[in-house]
C-alpha cells in the first residue's frame, strides 16, 4: 500500500509541477503593476475539504480590496497554486511562489506539518506567510503573522469554561486526540495546566487514535466507564473526518451531551455541513468565531460570501467559519499594514503590522500584538444545534493576548515574544 | 451541608408565588445570567402549576424565545403563545432571541421535569423520570422521593427510586440509615453507585475515610463488590459485541473484493470505489426521499439497497468490458489500471457531487440503542449491519453454491479452459462476475454510510482492510473472508482497551504479516490445482 501511495506522490507532483510552470510570468518593477500575493492551499487531496474555502475566502478578499481601489493604487493579483495535500511540495510551491513569482505575501496552510514545511523557506527568502488556523503554539518567527487562536485563545479557556459550574462543573477529563502533533502537545499543554487546578493523574485520561480510525465502540465504552467517577467532559482533538463515527456511537451510546460534554477544537461550521449533525445537538466546540455571531461586520461578512458563492457557484462551501475569518482578517491587516508602509516591502510591512487594528466579524476589534506575532483574540464557547451552526453560550468580556508559548510547558517562561 | 440545603429548599417550596405565573417571574430567562435562571428553573421544578411545567418542557426543547421588549413567548410552530399565560401574541420573528440554555440548566431541568413527572398516570413517564433521578438524585429531591415510594406500585419504579433514596440517605447522620443504605445500593449496577459508594471508604490524604463506622463500611465493601461483577459480565460481552460488529462492518467492505479477487484474480484497486459508490446511491436515495417523500423519509435505506446494487453493478460491468477483461492473468497491469480507475472514479464523484463529505442521515429507527443488561447498550445501527451482512453473505453464499451462475463462475475460475470447451461463455460470466462483487460491494457502501463519513475518499480508508481480510482469510474462499473479517474485529476489539488503539493496529498488521509468511494461503486454503498456476 505504501508504494501506492509514494506512487500517487510522485504523479501528483509531476502533475502539479508542470501544472503550473506555466504561470511564472516575467516580474515587472513598474509601481502600477498588480502587487502579486500567493495563495498556497491544498486544492486536491485529503485537505482539500477544509483548505478550499479557505483559497475561495481568500479570493473574495482580494475582489473586495480591488473593488475599493486596491491597495497604494494598484491591485491585488493572486497567485494560487495546489500543494496538493502533499507537505514537501508546500515547501516546493512556496519556494516557487516566493523566488519566481516573486509575490508580496502568501497566505496559506492549513495542518501543522505543512507550516513546518514552509517555515525554512519563509526564513530564508525573507518572505511573509499569514497563517489563519488555531494550532499547538511552540513556534514563533519573524516571517509569520498567526491569525488563528494559540492553544491560550482556544483550547485553555474551553476547558475552564467546562470546569466551571456553568460549564457541568467537570472533576474528569478525557483527552481523546488522532495520533500526531497538533492533539500531542495541545493534550500537554491541558494535562498540565489541569494539574495546576489540582486534579490527579487518575482523574485525566489520554487515548490516541490513528488517522482515519472510525471505529469507536471501544473508546465510547471507556469513556462511559471513566464517566462514571464524577462528572466528565470530553477534549476532543480527533481531527475533521473520524469526528462523525465518533459522535455517532457516543449518541447510541446512551451519553448525551448533558451528562458527558465533549468540546471538539476542529468541527466548525464547514465540517458540520457535512455531517448528519442529530448526534452532535449539545455538544460543544470553542473558536474566536462563529457565523451565529450578530455583528455589523459580521452581517456583512457572511452576507459577502453567500454572494460570492452564489456568484461563483460554489455550492459547496455555503457557511462561513473561524478560519475562514482569520484568513480575511489576516488579509485586510496586510493590506492595512501595505498602507501604512507606503510599499510592500517584507521588512517595511512587518513593522507597520505591529499594533494593527481591524474591526472583526467576531464583532471585536482585534490587534495584531506589537511582539509576538499573534492576534488578540476573544474566545466563545458554542453549542452545536440541529441546522449546524452554534449558539455561542460563553465568550470572553475582551480579546485575549496570545502566549504562542505555553505557561503550562517548562521551558517557555523566556520565550514569550520575538 | 446537604440537610441544610433540603431545609433552604423547603424554604423556597413556601416562598413560591401563590399566584399563577407571571412574565415578571419569567424575567431571569432573559439575559446572560445563568445563576438567575437556574434558581428559577428549581423554583419552577417545585411549583404544582401546570404552566410551571410547560415552561420548564418549552426550556427543554429549545422553544423559548425573548422578544426584545423582554416578553418571554413560546414558539408553537409558526404561532407563538406567552410562556407564562398561555395566551397567543403576535411578536415579530426577526426581533426574538433564543432563550440560551447551557448544559447545567439542561441538567436541572431534566430533574426539575423528573421531579414533576414522578406523579404521572402513565407507567412509562414515571419509569424515565425515576431512571433520571437515578443519576442525578440531589438532597433537594428526598422529600419528594420518599412520597413518590410511598405511592409506586410498580416493582421496577419502586427499586429504582429506593435506590435514588438511599443514595441521598448516604450523607444520613444515622449510620443504620447509612448501612440500609449501602445494602440496597448492593442491587444496583450503576458505575455512577459504585464510584460513589467508593468515594467514601477511600482514605484521604490525612488517611481517614468519609465513612467512619466499621459496619457501614462493610456494608459498602460488599456492595460494591456486587456492583463489580455485575458491571465486568456488561464489559465482557460489550467486548465480544463490538468485536462482532467491527467483524461484520469487515466482512462486509471485503466480501464483494472477496468476489472480484478472490474468486476472479483481480486485483482490485478500484474496490473501495465501488464501497464509495454504493454510499453515494444512499446519498442521492436520501435526497430523492427528502424532495418527493418526506413522511416516509425513515424507509430509504431499505430503498437504497438495490439502487446502489444497481448503479455499482453497472459500473462494474463497464469498467470490466472497458478495462479489465483485457488484463486477466496480468496482475501488475490490472494493479495498475484499476488503481487509475478509483482515480478516476473519485475524481468523478468530486466533480458531480464537490470535495465536501455528504450528509447522509441515520433513520430513526437505526439511532439510539438497546439496553440488554444494565450498563450493555448494543446500538441499533451496528445490530442492523450484523444482521445486514450476514445476509448479504447469504446471499452470495446461495447465488454461488445454488444457482447456474454460480456453478459457472466456479468452473471458469478453476478451470477456464475446460469451461469453455464444455460451452460455458466465460467472457459472459467474467463480466458478470465482476459486476457481481462490485454490486455487493456497493450494498457494503450502503452500511458503510450508517456508520461514518460519505465523502469521495471513503473509499480509500477501507481498500487496506479489504485487502487485509481478504487474504488472511484465504484467497478464493468464502469463508475465509468471513473468519478473516471477524477475526480482525475481535482481535482488534479485544487488544484496544489493552493497549490503545494505535498499538492495536500494529500489532494487528505485524500478526498478519507473521501469519502470511507461515502461511501463504491463508486460513483457509483454495484445494485444488489452480492454486499452482
Amino acid at each position: 500500500m505504501t508504494q501506492r501511495r509514494e506512487f500517487l506522490k510522485h504523479l501528483g507532483m509531476l502533475g502539479a509541477a508542470t501544472g503550473l510552470s506555466s504561470l511564472g510570468l516575467p516580474v515587472m518593477a513598474a509601481s502600477k503593476d498588480p502587487i502579486k500575493v500567493g495563495v498556497l492551499h491544498s486544492l486536491s487531496g485529503t485537505m482539500a475539504i477544509s483548505e478550499t474555502a479557505l483559497k475561495d475566502v481568500a479570493l473574495m478578499t482580494f475582489a473586495e480590496i480591488n473593488a475599493s481601489g486596491g491597495v497604494l493604487g494598484r491591485m491585488i493579483e493572486p497567485v494560487v497554486v495546489d500543494p496538493a495535500s502533499n507537505w514537501p511540495l508546500f515547501a516546493e510551491k512556496a519556494r516557487q511562489l516566493i523566488s519566481k513569482d516573486k509575490v508580496a505575501v502568501t497566505f496559506g496552510c492549513w495542518t501543522s506539518v505543512s507550516r513546518k514545511s514552509v517555515l525554512p523557506v519563509f526564513e530564508e527568502l525573507n518572505a511573509l506567510l499569514f497563517y489563519p488556523v488555531q494550532y499547538e503554539g511552540e513556534e514563533l518567527s519573524q516571517n509569520v503573522f498567526y491569525t488563528g487562536a494559540a492553544p491560550n485563545q482556544q483550547a485553555i479557556p474551553a476547558l475552564e469554561y467546562l470546569l466551571s459550574a456553568d460549564g457541568g462543573g467537570a472533576k474528569r477529563v478525557f483527552l481523546l486526540g488522532t495520533d500526531y502533533v497538533y492533539p500531542r502537545t495541545t493534550n500537554k499543554i491541558l494535562r498540565a495546566f489541569l494539574k495546576t487546578k489540582g486534579f490527579a493523574d487518575k482523574d485525566i485520561e489520554e487515548v490516541y487514535t490513528p488517522f482515519g480510525h472510525s471505529d469507536y465502540q471501544t473508546i465510547v465504552a471507556n469513556i462511559k466507564k471513566f464517566a462514571a467517577g464524577g462528572p466528565t467532559c470530553v477534549v476532543s482533538t480527533i481531527n475533521g473526518d473520524s469526528n462523525v463515527p465518533f459522535y455517532k456511537e457516543l449518541g447510541n451510546a446512551g451519553l448525551k451531551a448533558k451528562d458527558v460534554p465533549v468540546v471538539a477544537f476542529s468541527v466548525a461550521e464547514q465540517e458540520l455541513a457535512g455531517m448528519d449533525t442529530k448526534p452532535l445537538v449539545g455538544h460543544l466546540a470553542a473558536w474566536n468565531y462563529f457565523e451565529s455571531v450578530k455583528s455589523p461586520a459580521n452581517t456583512k461578512f457572511v452576507k459577502m460570501w453567500k454572494d460570492y458563492v452564489k456568484a461563483k457557484g460554489l455550492k459547496d462551501f455555503p457557511v462561513t467559519d473561524d478560519p475562514m475569518e482569520a484568513t480575511y482578517v489576516g488579509i485586510h491587516m496586510w493590506a492595512q499594514a501595505v498602507k501604512k508602509a507606503g510599499t510592500v516591502d517584507v521588512d517595511a510591512v512587518r513593522k507597520a503590522m505591529a499594533g494593527q487594528t481591524f474591526a472583526a466579524p467576531s464583532g471585536f476589534t482585534l490587534t495584531m500584538d506589537k511582539t509576538n506575532h499573534h492576534l488578540h483574540k476573544p474566545v466563545m464557547i458554542g453549542e452545536i444545534r440541529a441546522d449546524g451552526q452554534f449558539e455561542v453560550v460563553w465568550k470572553t468580556k475582551e480579546p485575549v493576548r496570545a502566549q504562542p508559548w505555553s505557561p503550562y510547558i517548562p521551558g517557555n517562561e523566556k520565550k514569550q515574544s520575538l | 451541608m446537604r440537610a441544610l440545603r433540603v431545609i433552604f429548599y423547603c424554604c423556597l417550596l413556601y416562598a413560591l408565588p401563590a399566584h399563577a405565573l407571571t412574565q415578571a417571574d419569567l424575567a431571569p430567562l432573559v439575559g446572560d445570567d445563568f445563576d438567575a435562571k437556574l434558581t428559577l428553573v428549581d423554583k419552577l421544578g417545585e411549583s404544582d402549576d401546570k404552566a410551571a411545567k410547560t415552561v420548564l418542557q418549552a426550556l427543554s426543547d429549545g422553544n423559548l424565545s425573548a422578544s426584545s421588549s423582554g416578553q418571554v413567548v413560546l414558539s408553537q410552530g409558526d404561532t407563538y403563545v406567552d410562556a407564562a399565560t398561555g395566551a397567543p401574541v403576535t411578536v415579530n420573528a426577526a426581533d426574538l432571541q433564543d432563550v440560551v440554555v447551557n448544559n447545567r440548566m439542561h441538567r436541572h431541568l431534566d430533574s426539575a421535569l423528573a421531579g414533576l413527572s414522578l406523579f404521572d398516570a402513565d407507567a412509562k413517564i414515571r419509569l424515565a423520570a425515576a431512571q433520571q433521578l437515578a443519576g442525578h438524585a440531589d438532597a433537594e429531591f428526598l422529600p419528594v422521593i420518599v412520597k413518590a415510594v410511598k405511592r409506586e406500585q410498580d416493582p421496577k419504579i419502586k427499586k429504582l427510586l429506593l435506590q435514588s433514596q438511599a443514595m441521598i440517605l448516604l450523607d444520613s447522620t444515622d449510620a443504620a440509615q447509612r448501612k440500609e443504605a449501602a445494602q440496597i445500593l448492593g442491587g444496583s449496577d450503576s458505575p455512577k453507585v459504585r464510584a460513589s459508594l467508593a468515594e467514601r471508604i477511600d482514605k484521604n490524604a490525612q488517611g481517614s475515610a468519609i465513612e467512619t463506622d466499621p459496619a457501614v463500611r462493610q456494608a459498602i465493601v460488599k456492595a460494591i463488590a456486587k456492583i463489580d461483577s455485575s458491571m465486568a459480565m456488561a464489559e465482557y460481552l460489550a467486548r465480544i459485541f463490538s468485536g462482532i460488529s467491527l467483524g461484520s462492518v469487515l466482512m462486509l467492505a471485503a466480501l464483494g473484493l472477496a468476489i472480484t479477487y478472490g474468486l476472479m484474480g483481480v486485483i482490485n484497486m478500484a474496490h473501495g470505489e465501488f464501497l464509495m459508490i454504493g454510499a453515494y446511491a444512499t446519498y442521492a436515495v436520501q435526497g430523492v426521499f427528502r424532495h418527493f417523500f418526506p413522511v416516509q423519509l425513515d424507509w430509504y435505506l431499505p430503498a437504497a439497497l438495490p439502487v446502489a446494487f444497481i448503479v455499482t453493478f453497472l459500473v462494474g460491468v463497464i469498467l470490466e468490458r472497458s478495462v479489465i477483461r483485457w488484463l486477466y492473468g496480468r496482475p501488475l497491469e490490472s494493479l495498475l489500471a484499476t488503481w487509475g480507475l478509483s482515480l478516476i472514479l473519485i475524481q468523478a464523484v468530486r466533480t458531480i457531487f464537490g470535495p465536501q463529505n455528504v450528509e447522509v442521515a441515520n433513520p430513526g429507527w437505526m439511532s439510539g440503542g438497546w439496553e440488554v443488561i444494565p450498563n450493555l447498550i448494543l446500538p441499533y445501527n451496528r445490530m442492523v449491519i450484523i444482521g445486514f451482512s450476514l445476509g448479504v453473505l447469504l446471499i452470495v453464499w446461495l447465488i454461488l453454491t445454488r444457482t447456474r451462475l454460480g456453478l459457472f463462475v466456479r468452473g471458469v475460475t478453476q478451470n477456464r479452459k475446460m469451461a469453455d470447451c464444455l460451452g460455458v461463455p466465460t467472457s459472459r460470466v467474467d463480466t458478470l462476475t465482476f459486476g457481481f462483487g462490485a454490486g455487493i460491494a456497493g450494498l457494503g457502501g450502503v452500511a458503510l454510510s450508517q456508520i461514518g463519513n460519505v465523502g469521495p475518499e471513503l473509499g480509500q480508508s477501507y481498500i487496506v482492510d479489504s485487502f487485509m481480510v481478504v487474504v488472511l482469510g484465504g484467497v478464493g474462499q468464502l469463508a475465509g473472508t468471513v473468519a478473516g473479517g471477524f477475526g480482525l474485529g475481535i482481535v482488534n476489539k479485544f487488544l484496544e482497551p489493552w493497549i490503545g488503539a494505535v498499538l492495536a493496529k500494529i500489532i494487528v498488521l505485524i500478526f498478519i504479516i507473521a501469519f502470511i509468511q507461515k502461511r501463504p494461503q491463508g486460513m483457509f486454503a483454495m484445494k485444488g490445482r489452480t492454486v499452482d498456476n
